[in-house]
Parts: structure tokens; C-alpha cells; sequence
């Protein structure tokens, strides 16, 4: 097996093989996940922390299933609550669970970049539960396998992701596994929802939603977060829902077995019509949640063993290459 | 005393020559240049065929006095710019509590007295650098103040600052703004592009720079006011600046070496030593200002010296403190320049010491028989590699850590009196 990172930081350090390893795992475990006894000790005797210094409900709870079906041992930290509050800085966070020798870190953080200066300070494995504006590679890999086992390829589609791109770490993860892969990506969002430069990424850019949806084979909506409906961003959460809300008018001009995906959770009547959403014909946004716990024991069951690895080797002697 | 520098390759910014011959420093002033031989009882210096030229006047120096002695103080300061050739600093007044009445400047004036350069000192131009009541002006040009700027602060309201202005004028004082569009800037980081998408990062766009200038020189235009802007790091604000010099308004610019010699993609996996104020900018306004600086349309270029601690750069990007520390590194990083035969040693040198000795009204930066012997003698093609923690500077925020670099300052003299000897 060719997977050798030591964490899971971003989309942007992992090579089309890395890619294709995590999904032919996943699929193992989709299958295992259907099971009535759905146990492994693939983790066993090894610990996983979650910290999610931002809320989150879907992520946390999907990344704790994955390391509880694995057999890890599992903790949640509520970092709103905790230490964080009293004004320890993400490093003395990040050194004080590191004497407590955890195996597995899955980190959410608010900042940026905040997620790879953890890692530089823990001798775990770390994986990025979603970082700012930067990162979320899990909800991408998920989102790779979702359209591989809908399409039956993850290449030399045409994917329309829609919505808030600017702000959205879930956009970045997406543009760039789609793009490793040899998709042809699009970028549907009003002109202040879309962050400058992204045309060079190798993507195009519309901010007519009909023009871009014109022959996708996948549909991706973002969720557009409360905060930004309200003038600042677009002029009113009922023109968005006009121009840029997915509904059967414009899902018409994608290709007829186009499928919906949406990362969650959904603004019903914002960016999406409830009726296509819960469309089984073309929403695959159940699919997406199953995928996400199997493409999660995937990542971790695969840096576990990378872990076992470098640590048997350093007991060996032997430096870490 | 009478001093004897032999046998120096002499850099004159202002005639923008290479000459090699002596100098005779007399009672802290150049005496004589030229190939004459020493006078009777005179110390004589042999430099070696090396370069001598006149020491940098680093406008714009962030020291931790008052309120963050820990980061910087006058004294590490003046070690640190005596090791990097500069021999005098000009001291920012956006300190912790800003520098904004006469009592606290006279403060720091004493504080400074001792320092083994000269220490020229700065006040802000608004109360607390709030951008809400002009500051005594008066009284602060008295007690020593030789320029008033609220820093990387922008004044949102136009019309305190045009009142600013138009007082400042009166009084004859040279105001340093940082032209930046206050709006767009807030909460950014970096500038946007690209770069900053990928990363997730909040960007400003390059065009800031120009509609913060264009407001600035608009209001000089209607006050006549004498106006350097701090930074000008984009190829977009140079068209306005070269117009509003044309048009003979009493405008200067200035550019910190970092922008002369890192951008934007330096910043790489979110290292926080590369933060700046204004942030890095594309290889295209690099090379721009470069060729900014050559012509003469950017007349200065400082450190941008910022001190800041460990902890307030070990965080996540968008949290961490902006600024890098500069006084030991201008020198080494500006031979980048030369070496890549972007700019000349004269040309260097202008806009290092002559032009913001010129600007400030000082008798320093020249090469000249009656100026001050103010001096550095400095080898620009000595290899070394840079180790942050063996810096000067109290705080060790610098962008160059472990980069190769050459030039070395070998002596540094401040009014005749060597400050400064390289130990090898």
C-alpha cells in the first residue's frame, strides 16, 4: 500500500494514489459498516482525542463512530469550554495532550492554518477536521467517494460546486482532490461569494448558476451560513435563493442523471429546494453522511498503521525517512 | 582625535560613484577625502580595499519604549542597529502607549540619550493614534519630534485628518502616512490572490494601497503638506506617486527591504515571520518597486524594524502579530539587490541614508567634506548564514532565519567613534 503521510492536514499534500488508497479502503468499510456487528480492532489499544474548538455536530459525531467502530479508545473535548477559555494558547493545548500520548488527534479549529502548527508540536498522527477557510480533506474524500460509487469513476467529470466558495473550507478541499483526479471543476457564486485568484486554479468561474450547471454530472451546493445572508455578502436571502438556490428549473439544465450532494447541514428554501433535496432520484445527501464514517475509519485505520510503522522502526533504531 | 580611513572603495549616493581613496575624520566630521596620506598623529585605519559608505538612517524603527521593554529597548536597539551599519534610527511613536504628548517624548528622549547611534524620535499624529484629535504638534516639534505618522493606524475620517494636515503644514512638519483604504484592509492578512485563496486566508487587494495614497495625496494637494508615505509596496500606486511628484507637491515614498526581497508565497504553510504591514505582495510589484527605487520615484528604503515576542508569533496565522525585526538584516538583505545587479551600491545607499537624511532636514547621509562622520565600512560579498538567535534585537522575528545571505558590516562609526567592530 502506497499511503505513507503521517497526518491528514489537507487534500493539497496527498498524490491520486493516496486518493485511490483511502477510497478502496472506504469501500471496505462501507460494506463492513452495513453489518450487524460492525466492531474491528484495527485501533485498538490506541487513543483518540477529537477537538473541536468550533461546534460541530455531524463531524465530531461521525469521526467518533469511526474510531469507536475501529475499537479506539475515544474522548471528546469540548474546547469552547475548556482551558482555551482561560487563555492557553493552542500550543500549550497541544503539548498538554501530548504528554497524555494520544495516537490520534482530529482537530477542528476556526483559524486557518491553525490545524498544521498543532501538528508540528504533537508526535501523533493529526487529521483536519476542518481548519478556517483553509481545509476539510475528510468531507472531500467522502464527497470522491460518494460520486466513484454513484458514477462508478472519480475522473473526467464535470463537477459544478455552488454557493459560498469564499468562505467555504469544503470548496478548497473539493476544488483541489477534483482537480488532482482530472475532473473538470466549476465554480458557481455570486462575484462576492467567490475568492479572488481561483480562476488560476485550473477551474471556471460563473456567476450564472444556469450557465454552470449546463451538463454537470454532479451538483455540489454549499451551505450559505447565516451570517453572510444578511446584506453584508448577497442582498437578501430570497434573491440568493432566485439566482443561486438548486431547483428543478435549474437542475434541468445538468445532465439528466446528474446527482445533488450537499456537505450538511442543509438551509432548506436558501440554497436548496427541500423537494430536490430529499429527491432519492437524484439526492445523495444520506449517501454522503454513510460514506463519511467509512472514508473516516479508512483515514484513520490507514495513519494508524504508518504510525505503527515509524514507531516499530524507531524502536529499531532506524530514522524515520 | 583625528581618525584615518586608508585604502576604502568610497560609495558617494549623492555624485552616485565608486571611488577608491581615504577619508580624515576630524572632531566627528569628515575632514578630507581624497588619495591624500594621513596627517601626523592621526589613528590610521586600513579597510582593506573594502567598502565605506554613510551610515543608514533607517526611517521608521519600532522600539519597545515605553510599555514593551521586553521585546525591544533603546539600548538592544541601538546594539543591534550599530552591528547592521545603521547609525541612526528613527524611532516610531506607535509603542504600546503611543508616543502623543511632549511629556512622554521627552521621556523617551532621555531614555535614548545614552545609545551608542543616534536616536531620532517620532510622534503620533493623533491622540492614541485614534484618528480622532490631532495631537500637540506645536509642543512636539519643540521638545525634538522630527516627524508625526499614527503608523500602520489609517485615519477612516477624512476630515480629522485634512485638519491635521493643514495644521502640520503650518508648522512646517513632515507627516508620514500609510496609504491603505482602511475598509478594505481591516481584518486582512495577506494580499489576496491566489496564494491567499488557497490557504484560506483573508486578503486585501493590491488596490488599497493606491486608494489609500490617492486620498493622501489629494489632501496634500489642498494643504500643502510635506508627506512621505511609509510604504509603497505595488506596482499600481507608483503611476499617482510619480504624478503627484511631477505636479511638485512635497511628496516622498518609502519600502521596507522585506518587500524588496520576499512576497507573497514566502509566507508558504503559514509561517508567521513573514506577517507583515502592509503583507508581502506578488513577484510582479516586487520587481516593480525595485525599479521604483532605481529611478528614484520610491525615494527610501527602511527596515520596518517590528519587534514582536515568541508567543505573539506562535499562533495560528490570522491571530499572530504582524512585523519583522530589520536593523541587523537591511544591509545583508539590500546586497540581495545588488548582487542580482537589480541596484547599485550608490543607488542603495541613496535611498538608505542620503534620501531619509534629506527628508528629515539632517546633515547625515552624504559623503562630503563638513558632514558628519557618520560611517559604515562593510564587505557586501561575505557569506554567512543567518542564525536568529544570535541577533541583537531582544525579539528574534525574522524572515530571514537560517537564509544565506552575504554582506557583512566590519565597522560602524557615529560621529568619528566606532561603535561597532565585526569580531572575525
Amino acid at each position: 500500500m502506497a499511503f505513507r503521510p503521517r497526518h491528514l492536514l489537507g487534500i493539497e499534500h496527498l498524490s491520486p494514489e493516496d486518493i485511490r488508497t483511502v477510497l478502496d479502503l472506504a469501500d471496505q468499510y462501507v460494506d463492513f459498516n452495513r453489518r450487524t456487528v460492525k466492531k474491528t480492532d484495527a485501533l485498538a489499544g490506541m487513543t483518540q482525542i477529537n477537538m473541536f474548538f468550533e461546534n460541530s455536530t455531524r463531524t465530531q459525531a461521525s469521526f467518533e463512530l469511526a474510531g469507536k467502530r475501529l475499537g479506539a479508545d475515544v474522548m471528546n473535548m469540548a474546547m469552547q469550554t475548556s482551558s482555551v477559555k482561560k487563555g492557553e494558547t493552542l500550543i500549550d493545548t497541544a503539548l498538554t495532550l501530548n504528554a497524555m500520548h494520544p495516537d490520534l488527534l482530529v482537530v477542528r479549529h476556526g483559524s486557518s492554518g491553525a490545524v498544521d502548527l498543532l501538528a508540528q508540536k504533537v508526535e501523533c498522527a493529526v487529521i483536519n477536521a476542518g481548519d478556517g477557510k483553509h481545509e476539510h480533506p475528510t468531507q472531500a474524500l467522502l464527497d470522491a467517494l460518494t460520486i466513484r460509487r454513484e458514477k462508478g469513476r472519480i475522473h473526467r467529470l464535470t463537477v459544478a460546486i455552488c454557493g459560498d466558495v469564499a468562505h467555504s473550507r469544503v470548496a478548497r478541499s473539493n476544488l483541489l482532490l477534483l482537480g488532482k483526479m482530472e475532473n473538470r471543476v466549476r465554480l458557481i457564486a455570486p462575484p462576492t461569494l467567490m475568492p479572488s485568484g481561483v480562476a488560476e486554479f485550473g477551474c471556471e468561474v460563473y456567476d450564472d448558476m444556469r450557465e454552470g450547471l449546463k451538463d454537470a454530472d454532479v451538483v455540489m451546493m454549499l451551505r450559505l451560513q447565516k451570517e453572510r445572508m444578511d446584506g453584508g455578502f448577497i442582498p437578501s436571502e430570497r434573491e440568493y435563493f432566485h439566482r443561486y438556490g438548486l431547483d428543478a428549473e435549474k437542475l434541468a439544465y445538468a445532465k439528466e442523471d446528474a446527482i445533488v450532494m450537499h456537505p450538511g447541514p442543509m438551509n432548506r428554501g436558501v440554497e436548496i429546494d427541500g423537494t430536490i433535496a430529499d429527491d432519492i432520484h437524484r439526492s445523495v445527501i444520506q449517501e454522503q453522511v454513510e460514506m463519511g464514517v467509512a472514508v473516516r475509519m479508512a483515514v484513520m485505520d490507514l495513519l494508524a498503521r504508518n504510525l505503527r510503522e515509524d514507531r516499530g522502526r524507531a524502536l529499531a533504531g532506524e530514522t524515520y525517512v | 582625535m583625528t581618525l584615518f580611513l586608508q585604502n576604502a572603495r568610497l560609495i558617494d549616493p549623492e555624485a552616485l560613484s565608486e571611488t577608491t581613496g581615504n577619508i580624515v575624520i576630524d572632531n566627528g566630521k569628515i575632514a578630507a577625502i581624497g588619495d591624500m596620506s594621513a596627517p601626523p598623529d592621526a589613528q590610521v585605519i586600513d579597510c582593506g580595499g573594502k567598502y565605506l559608505a554613510p551610515g543608514i538612517v533607517d526611517l521608521g524603527v519600532k522600539i519597545g519604549e515605553p510599555g514593551e521593554r521586553h521585546m525591544e529597548s533603546f539600548r538592544s536597539a541601538a546594539m543591534a542597529a550599530a552591528a547592521g551599519g545603521v547609525t541612526t534610527i528613527i524611532a516610531r511613536p506607535d509603542t504600546a502607549q503611543a508616543i502623543d504628548n511632549p511629556e512622554t517624548l521627552e521621556f523617551v528622549t532621555r531614555r535614548a540619550a545614552d545609545a551608542p547611534v543616534r536616536i531620532l524620535h517620532m510622534a503620533a499624529l493623533t491622540k492614541g493614534r485614534e484618528g480622532r484629535e490631532m495631537t500637540e504638534i506645536g509642543f512636539l516639534r519643540d521638545v525634538g519630534a522630527v516627524a508625526f505618522t499614527d503608523g500602520t493606524h489609517v485615519c477612516e475620517q477624512t476630515k480629522v485628518l485634512q485638519r491635521a494636515f493643514s495644521y502640520a503644514a503650518s508648522l512646517g512638519a513632515l507627516v508620514i502616512g500609510h496609504p491603505q483604504d482602511p475598509g478594505l484592509s481591516k481584518g486582512t492578512v495577506v494580499t489576496s490572490g491566489k496564494f491567499a485563496s488557497l490557504r484560506g486566508l483573508p486578503g486585501v487587494s493590491p488596490m488599497a494601497e493606491q486608494m489609500g495614497l490617492e486620498r493622501d495625496l489629494a489632501l496634500v494637494e489642498m494643504t500643502g503638506l510635506a508627506y512621505h508615505a511609509d510604504q509603497i509596496t505595488t506596482a499600481r500606486a507608483l503611476p499617482a506617486l510619480a504624478r503627484a511628484k511631477a505636479a511638485g507637491l512635497d511628496v516622498t515614498a518609502g519600502v521596507s527591504i522585506h518587500h524588496l526581497t520576499l512576497n507573497a508565497l514566502d509566507v508558504g504553510e503559514y509561517r508567521t515571520f513573514f506577517k507583515l504591514t502592509p503583507p508581502l505582495r506578488d513577484e510582479d510589484d516586487r520587481l516593480a518597486v525595485i525599479g521604483a527605487v532605481g529611478d528614484g520615484v520610491i525615494d527610501v528604503i527602511c527596515s520596518l524594524h517590528t519587534p514582536a515576542d515568541e508567543e505573539s508569533k506562535r499562533l495560528p496565522f490570522e491571530e499572530a502579530a504582524s512585523g519583522a525585526v530589520g536593523l541587523e538584516t537591511l544591509l545583508p538583505a539590500a546586497m540581495r539587490l545588488y548582487h542580482a545587479g537589480q541596484l547599485t551600491l550608490p543607488q542603495l545607499f541613496r535611498a538608505m541614508s542620503l534620501n531619509p537624511a534629506r527628508r528629515l532636514g539632517l546633515p547625515q547621509g552624504r559623503l562630503a567634506e563638513g558632514a558628519p562622520a557618520d560611517l559604515v565600512l562593510f564587505d557586501p560579498d561575505a557569506p554567512f548564514v543567518l542564525d536568529r538567535f544570535k541577533l541583537r534585537s531582544k525579539s528574534k522575528n525574522t524572515p530571514f532565519d537560517t537564509a544565506r545571505m552575504e554582506g557583512k558590516t566590519l565597522a560602524t562609526f557615529v560621529a568619528g567613534v566606532q561603535v561597532y567592530t565585526s569580531e572575525e
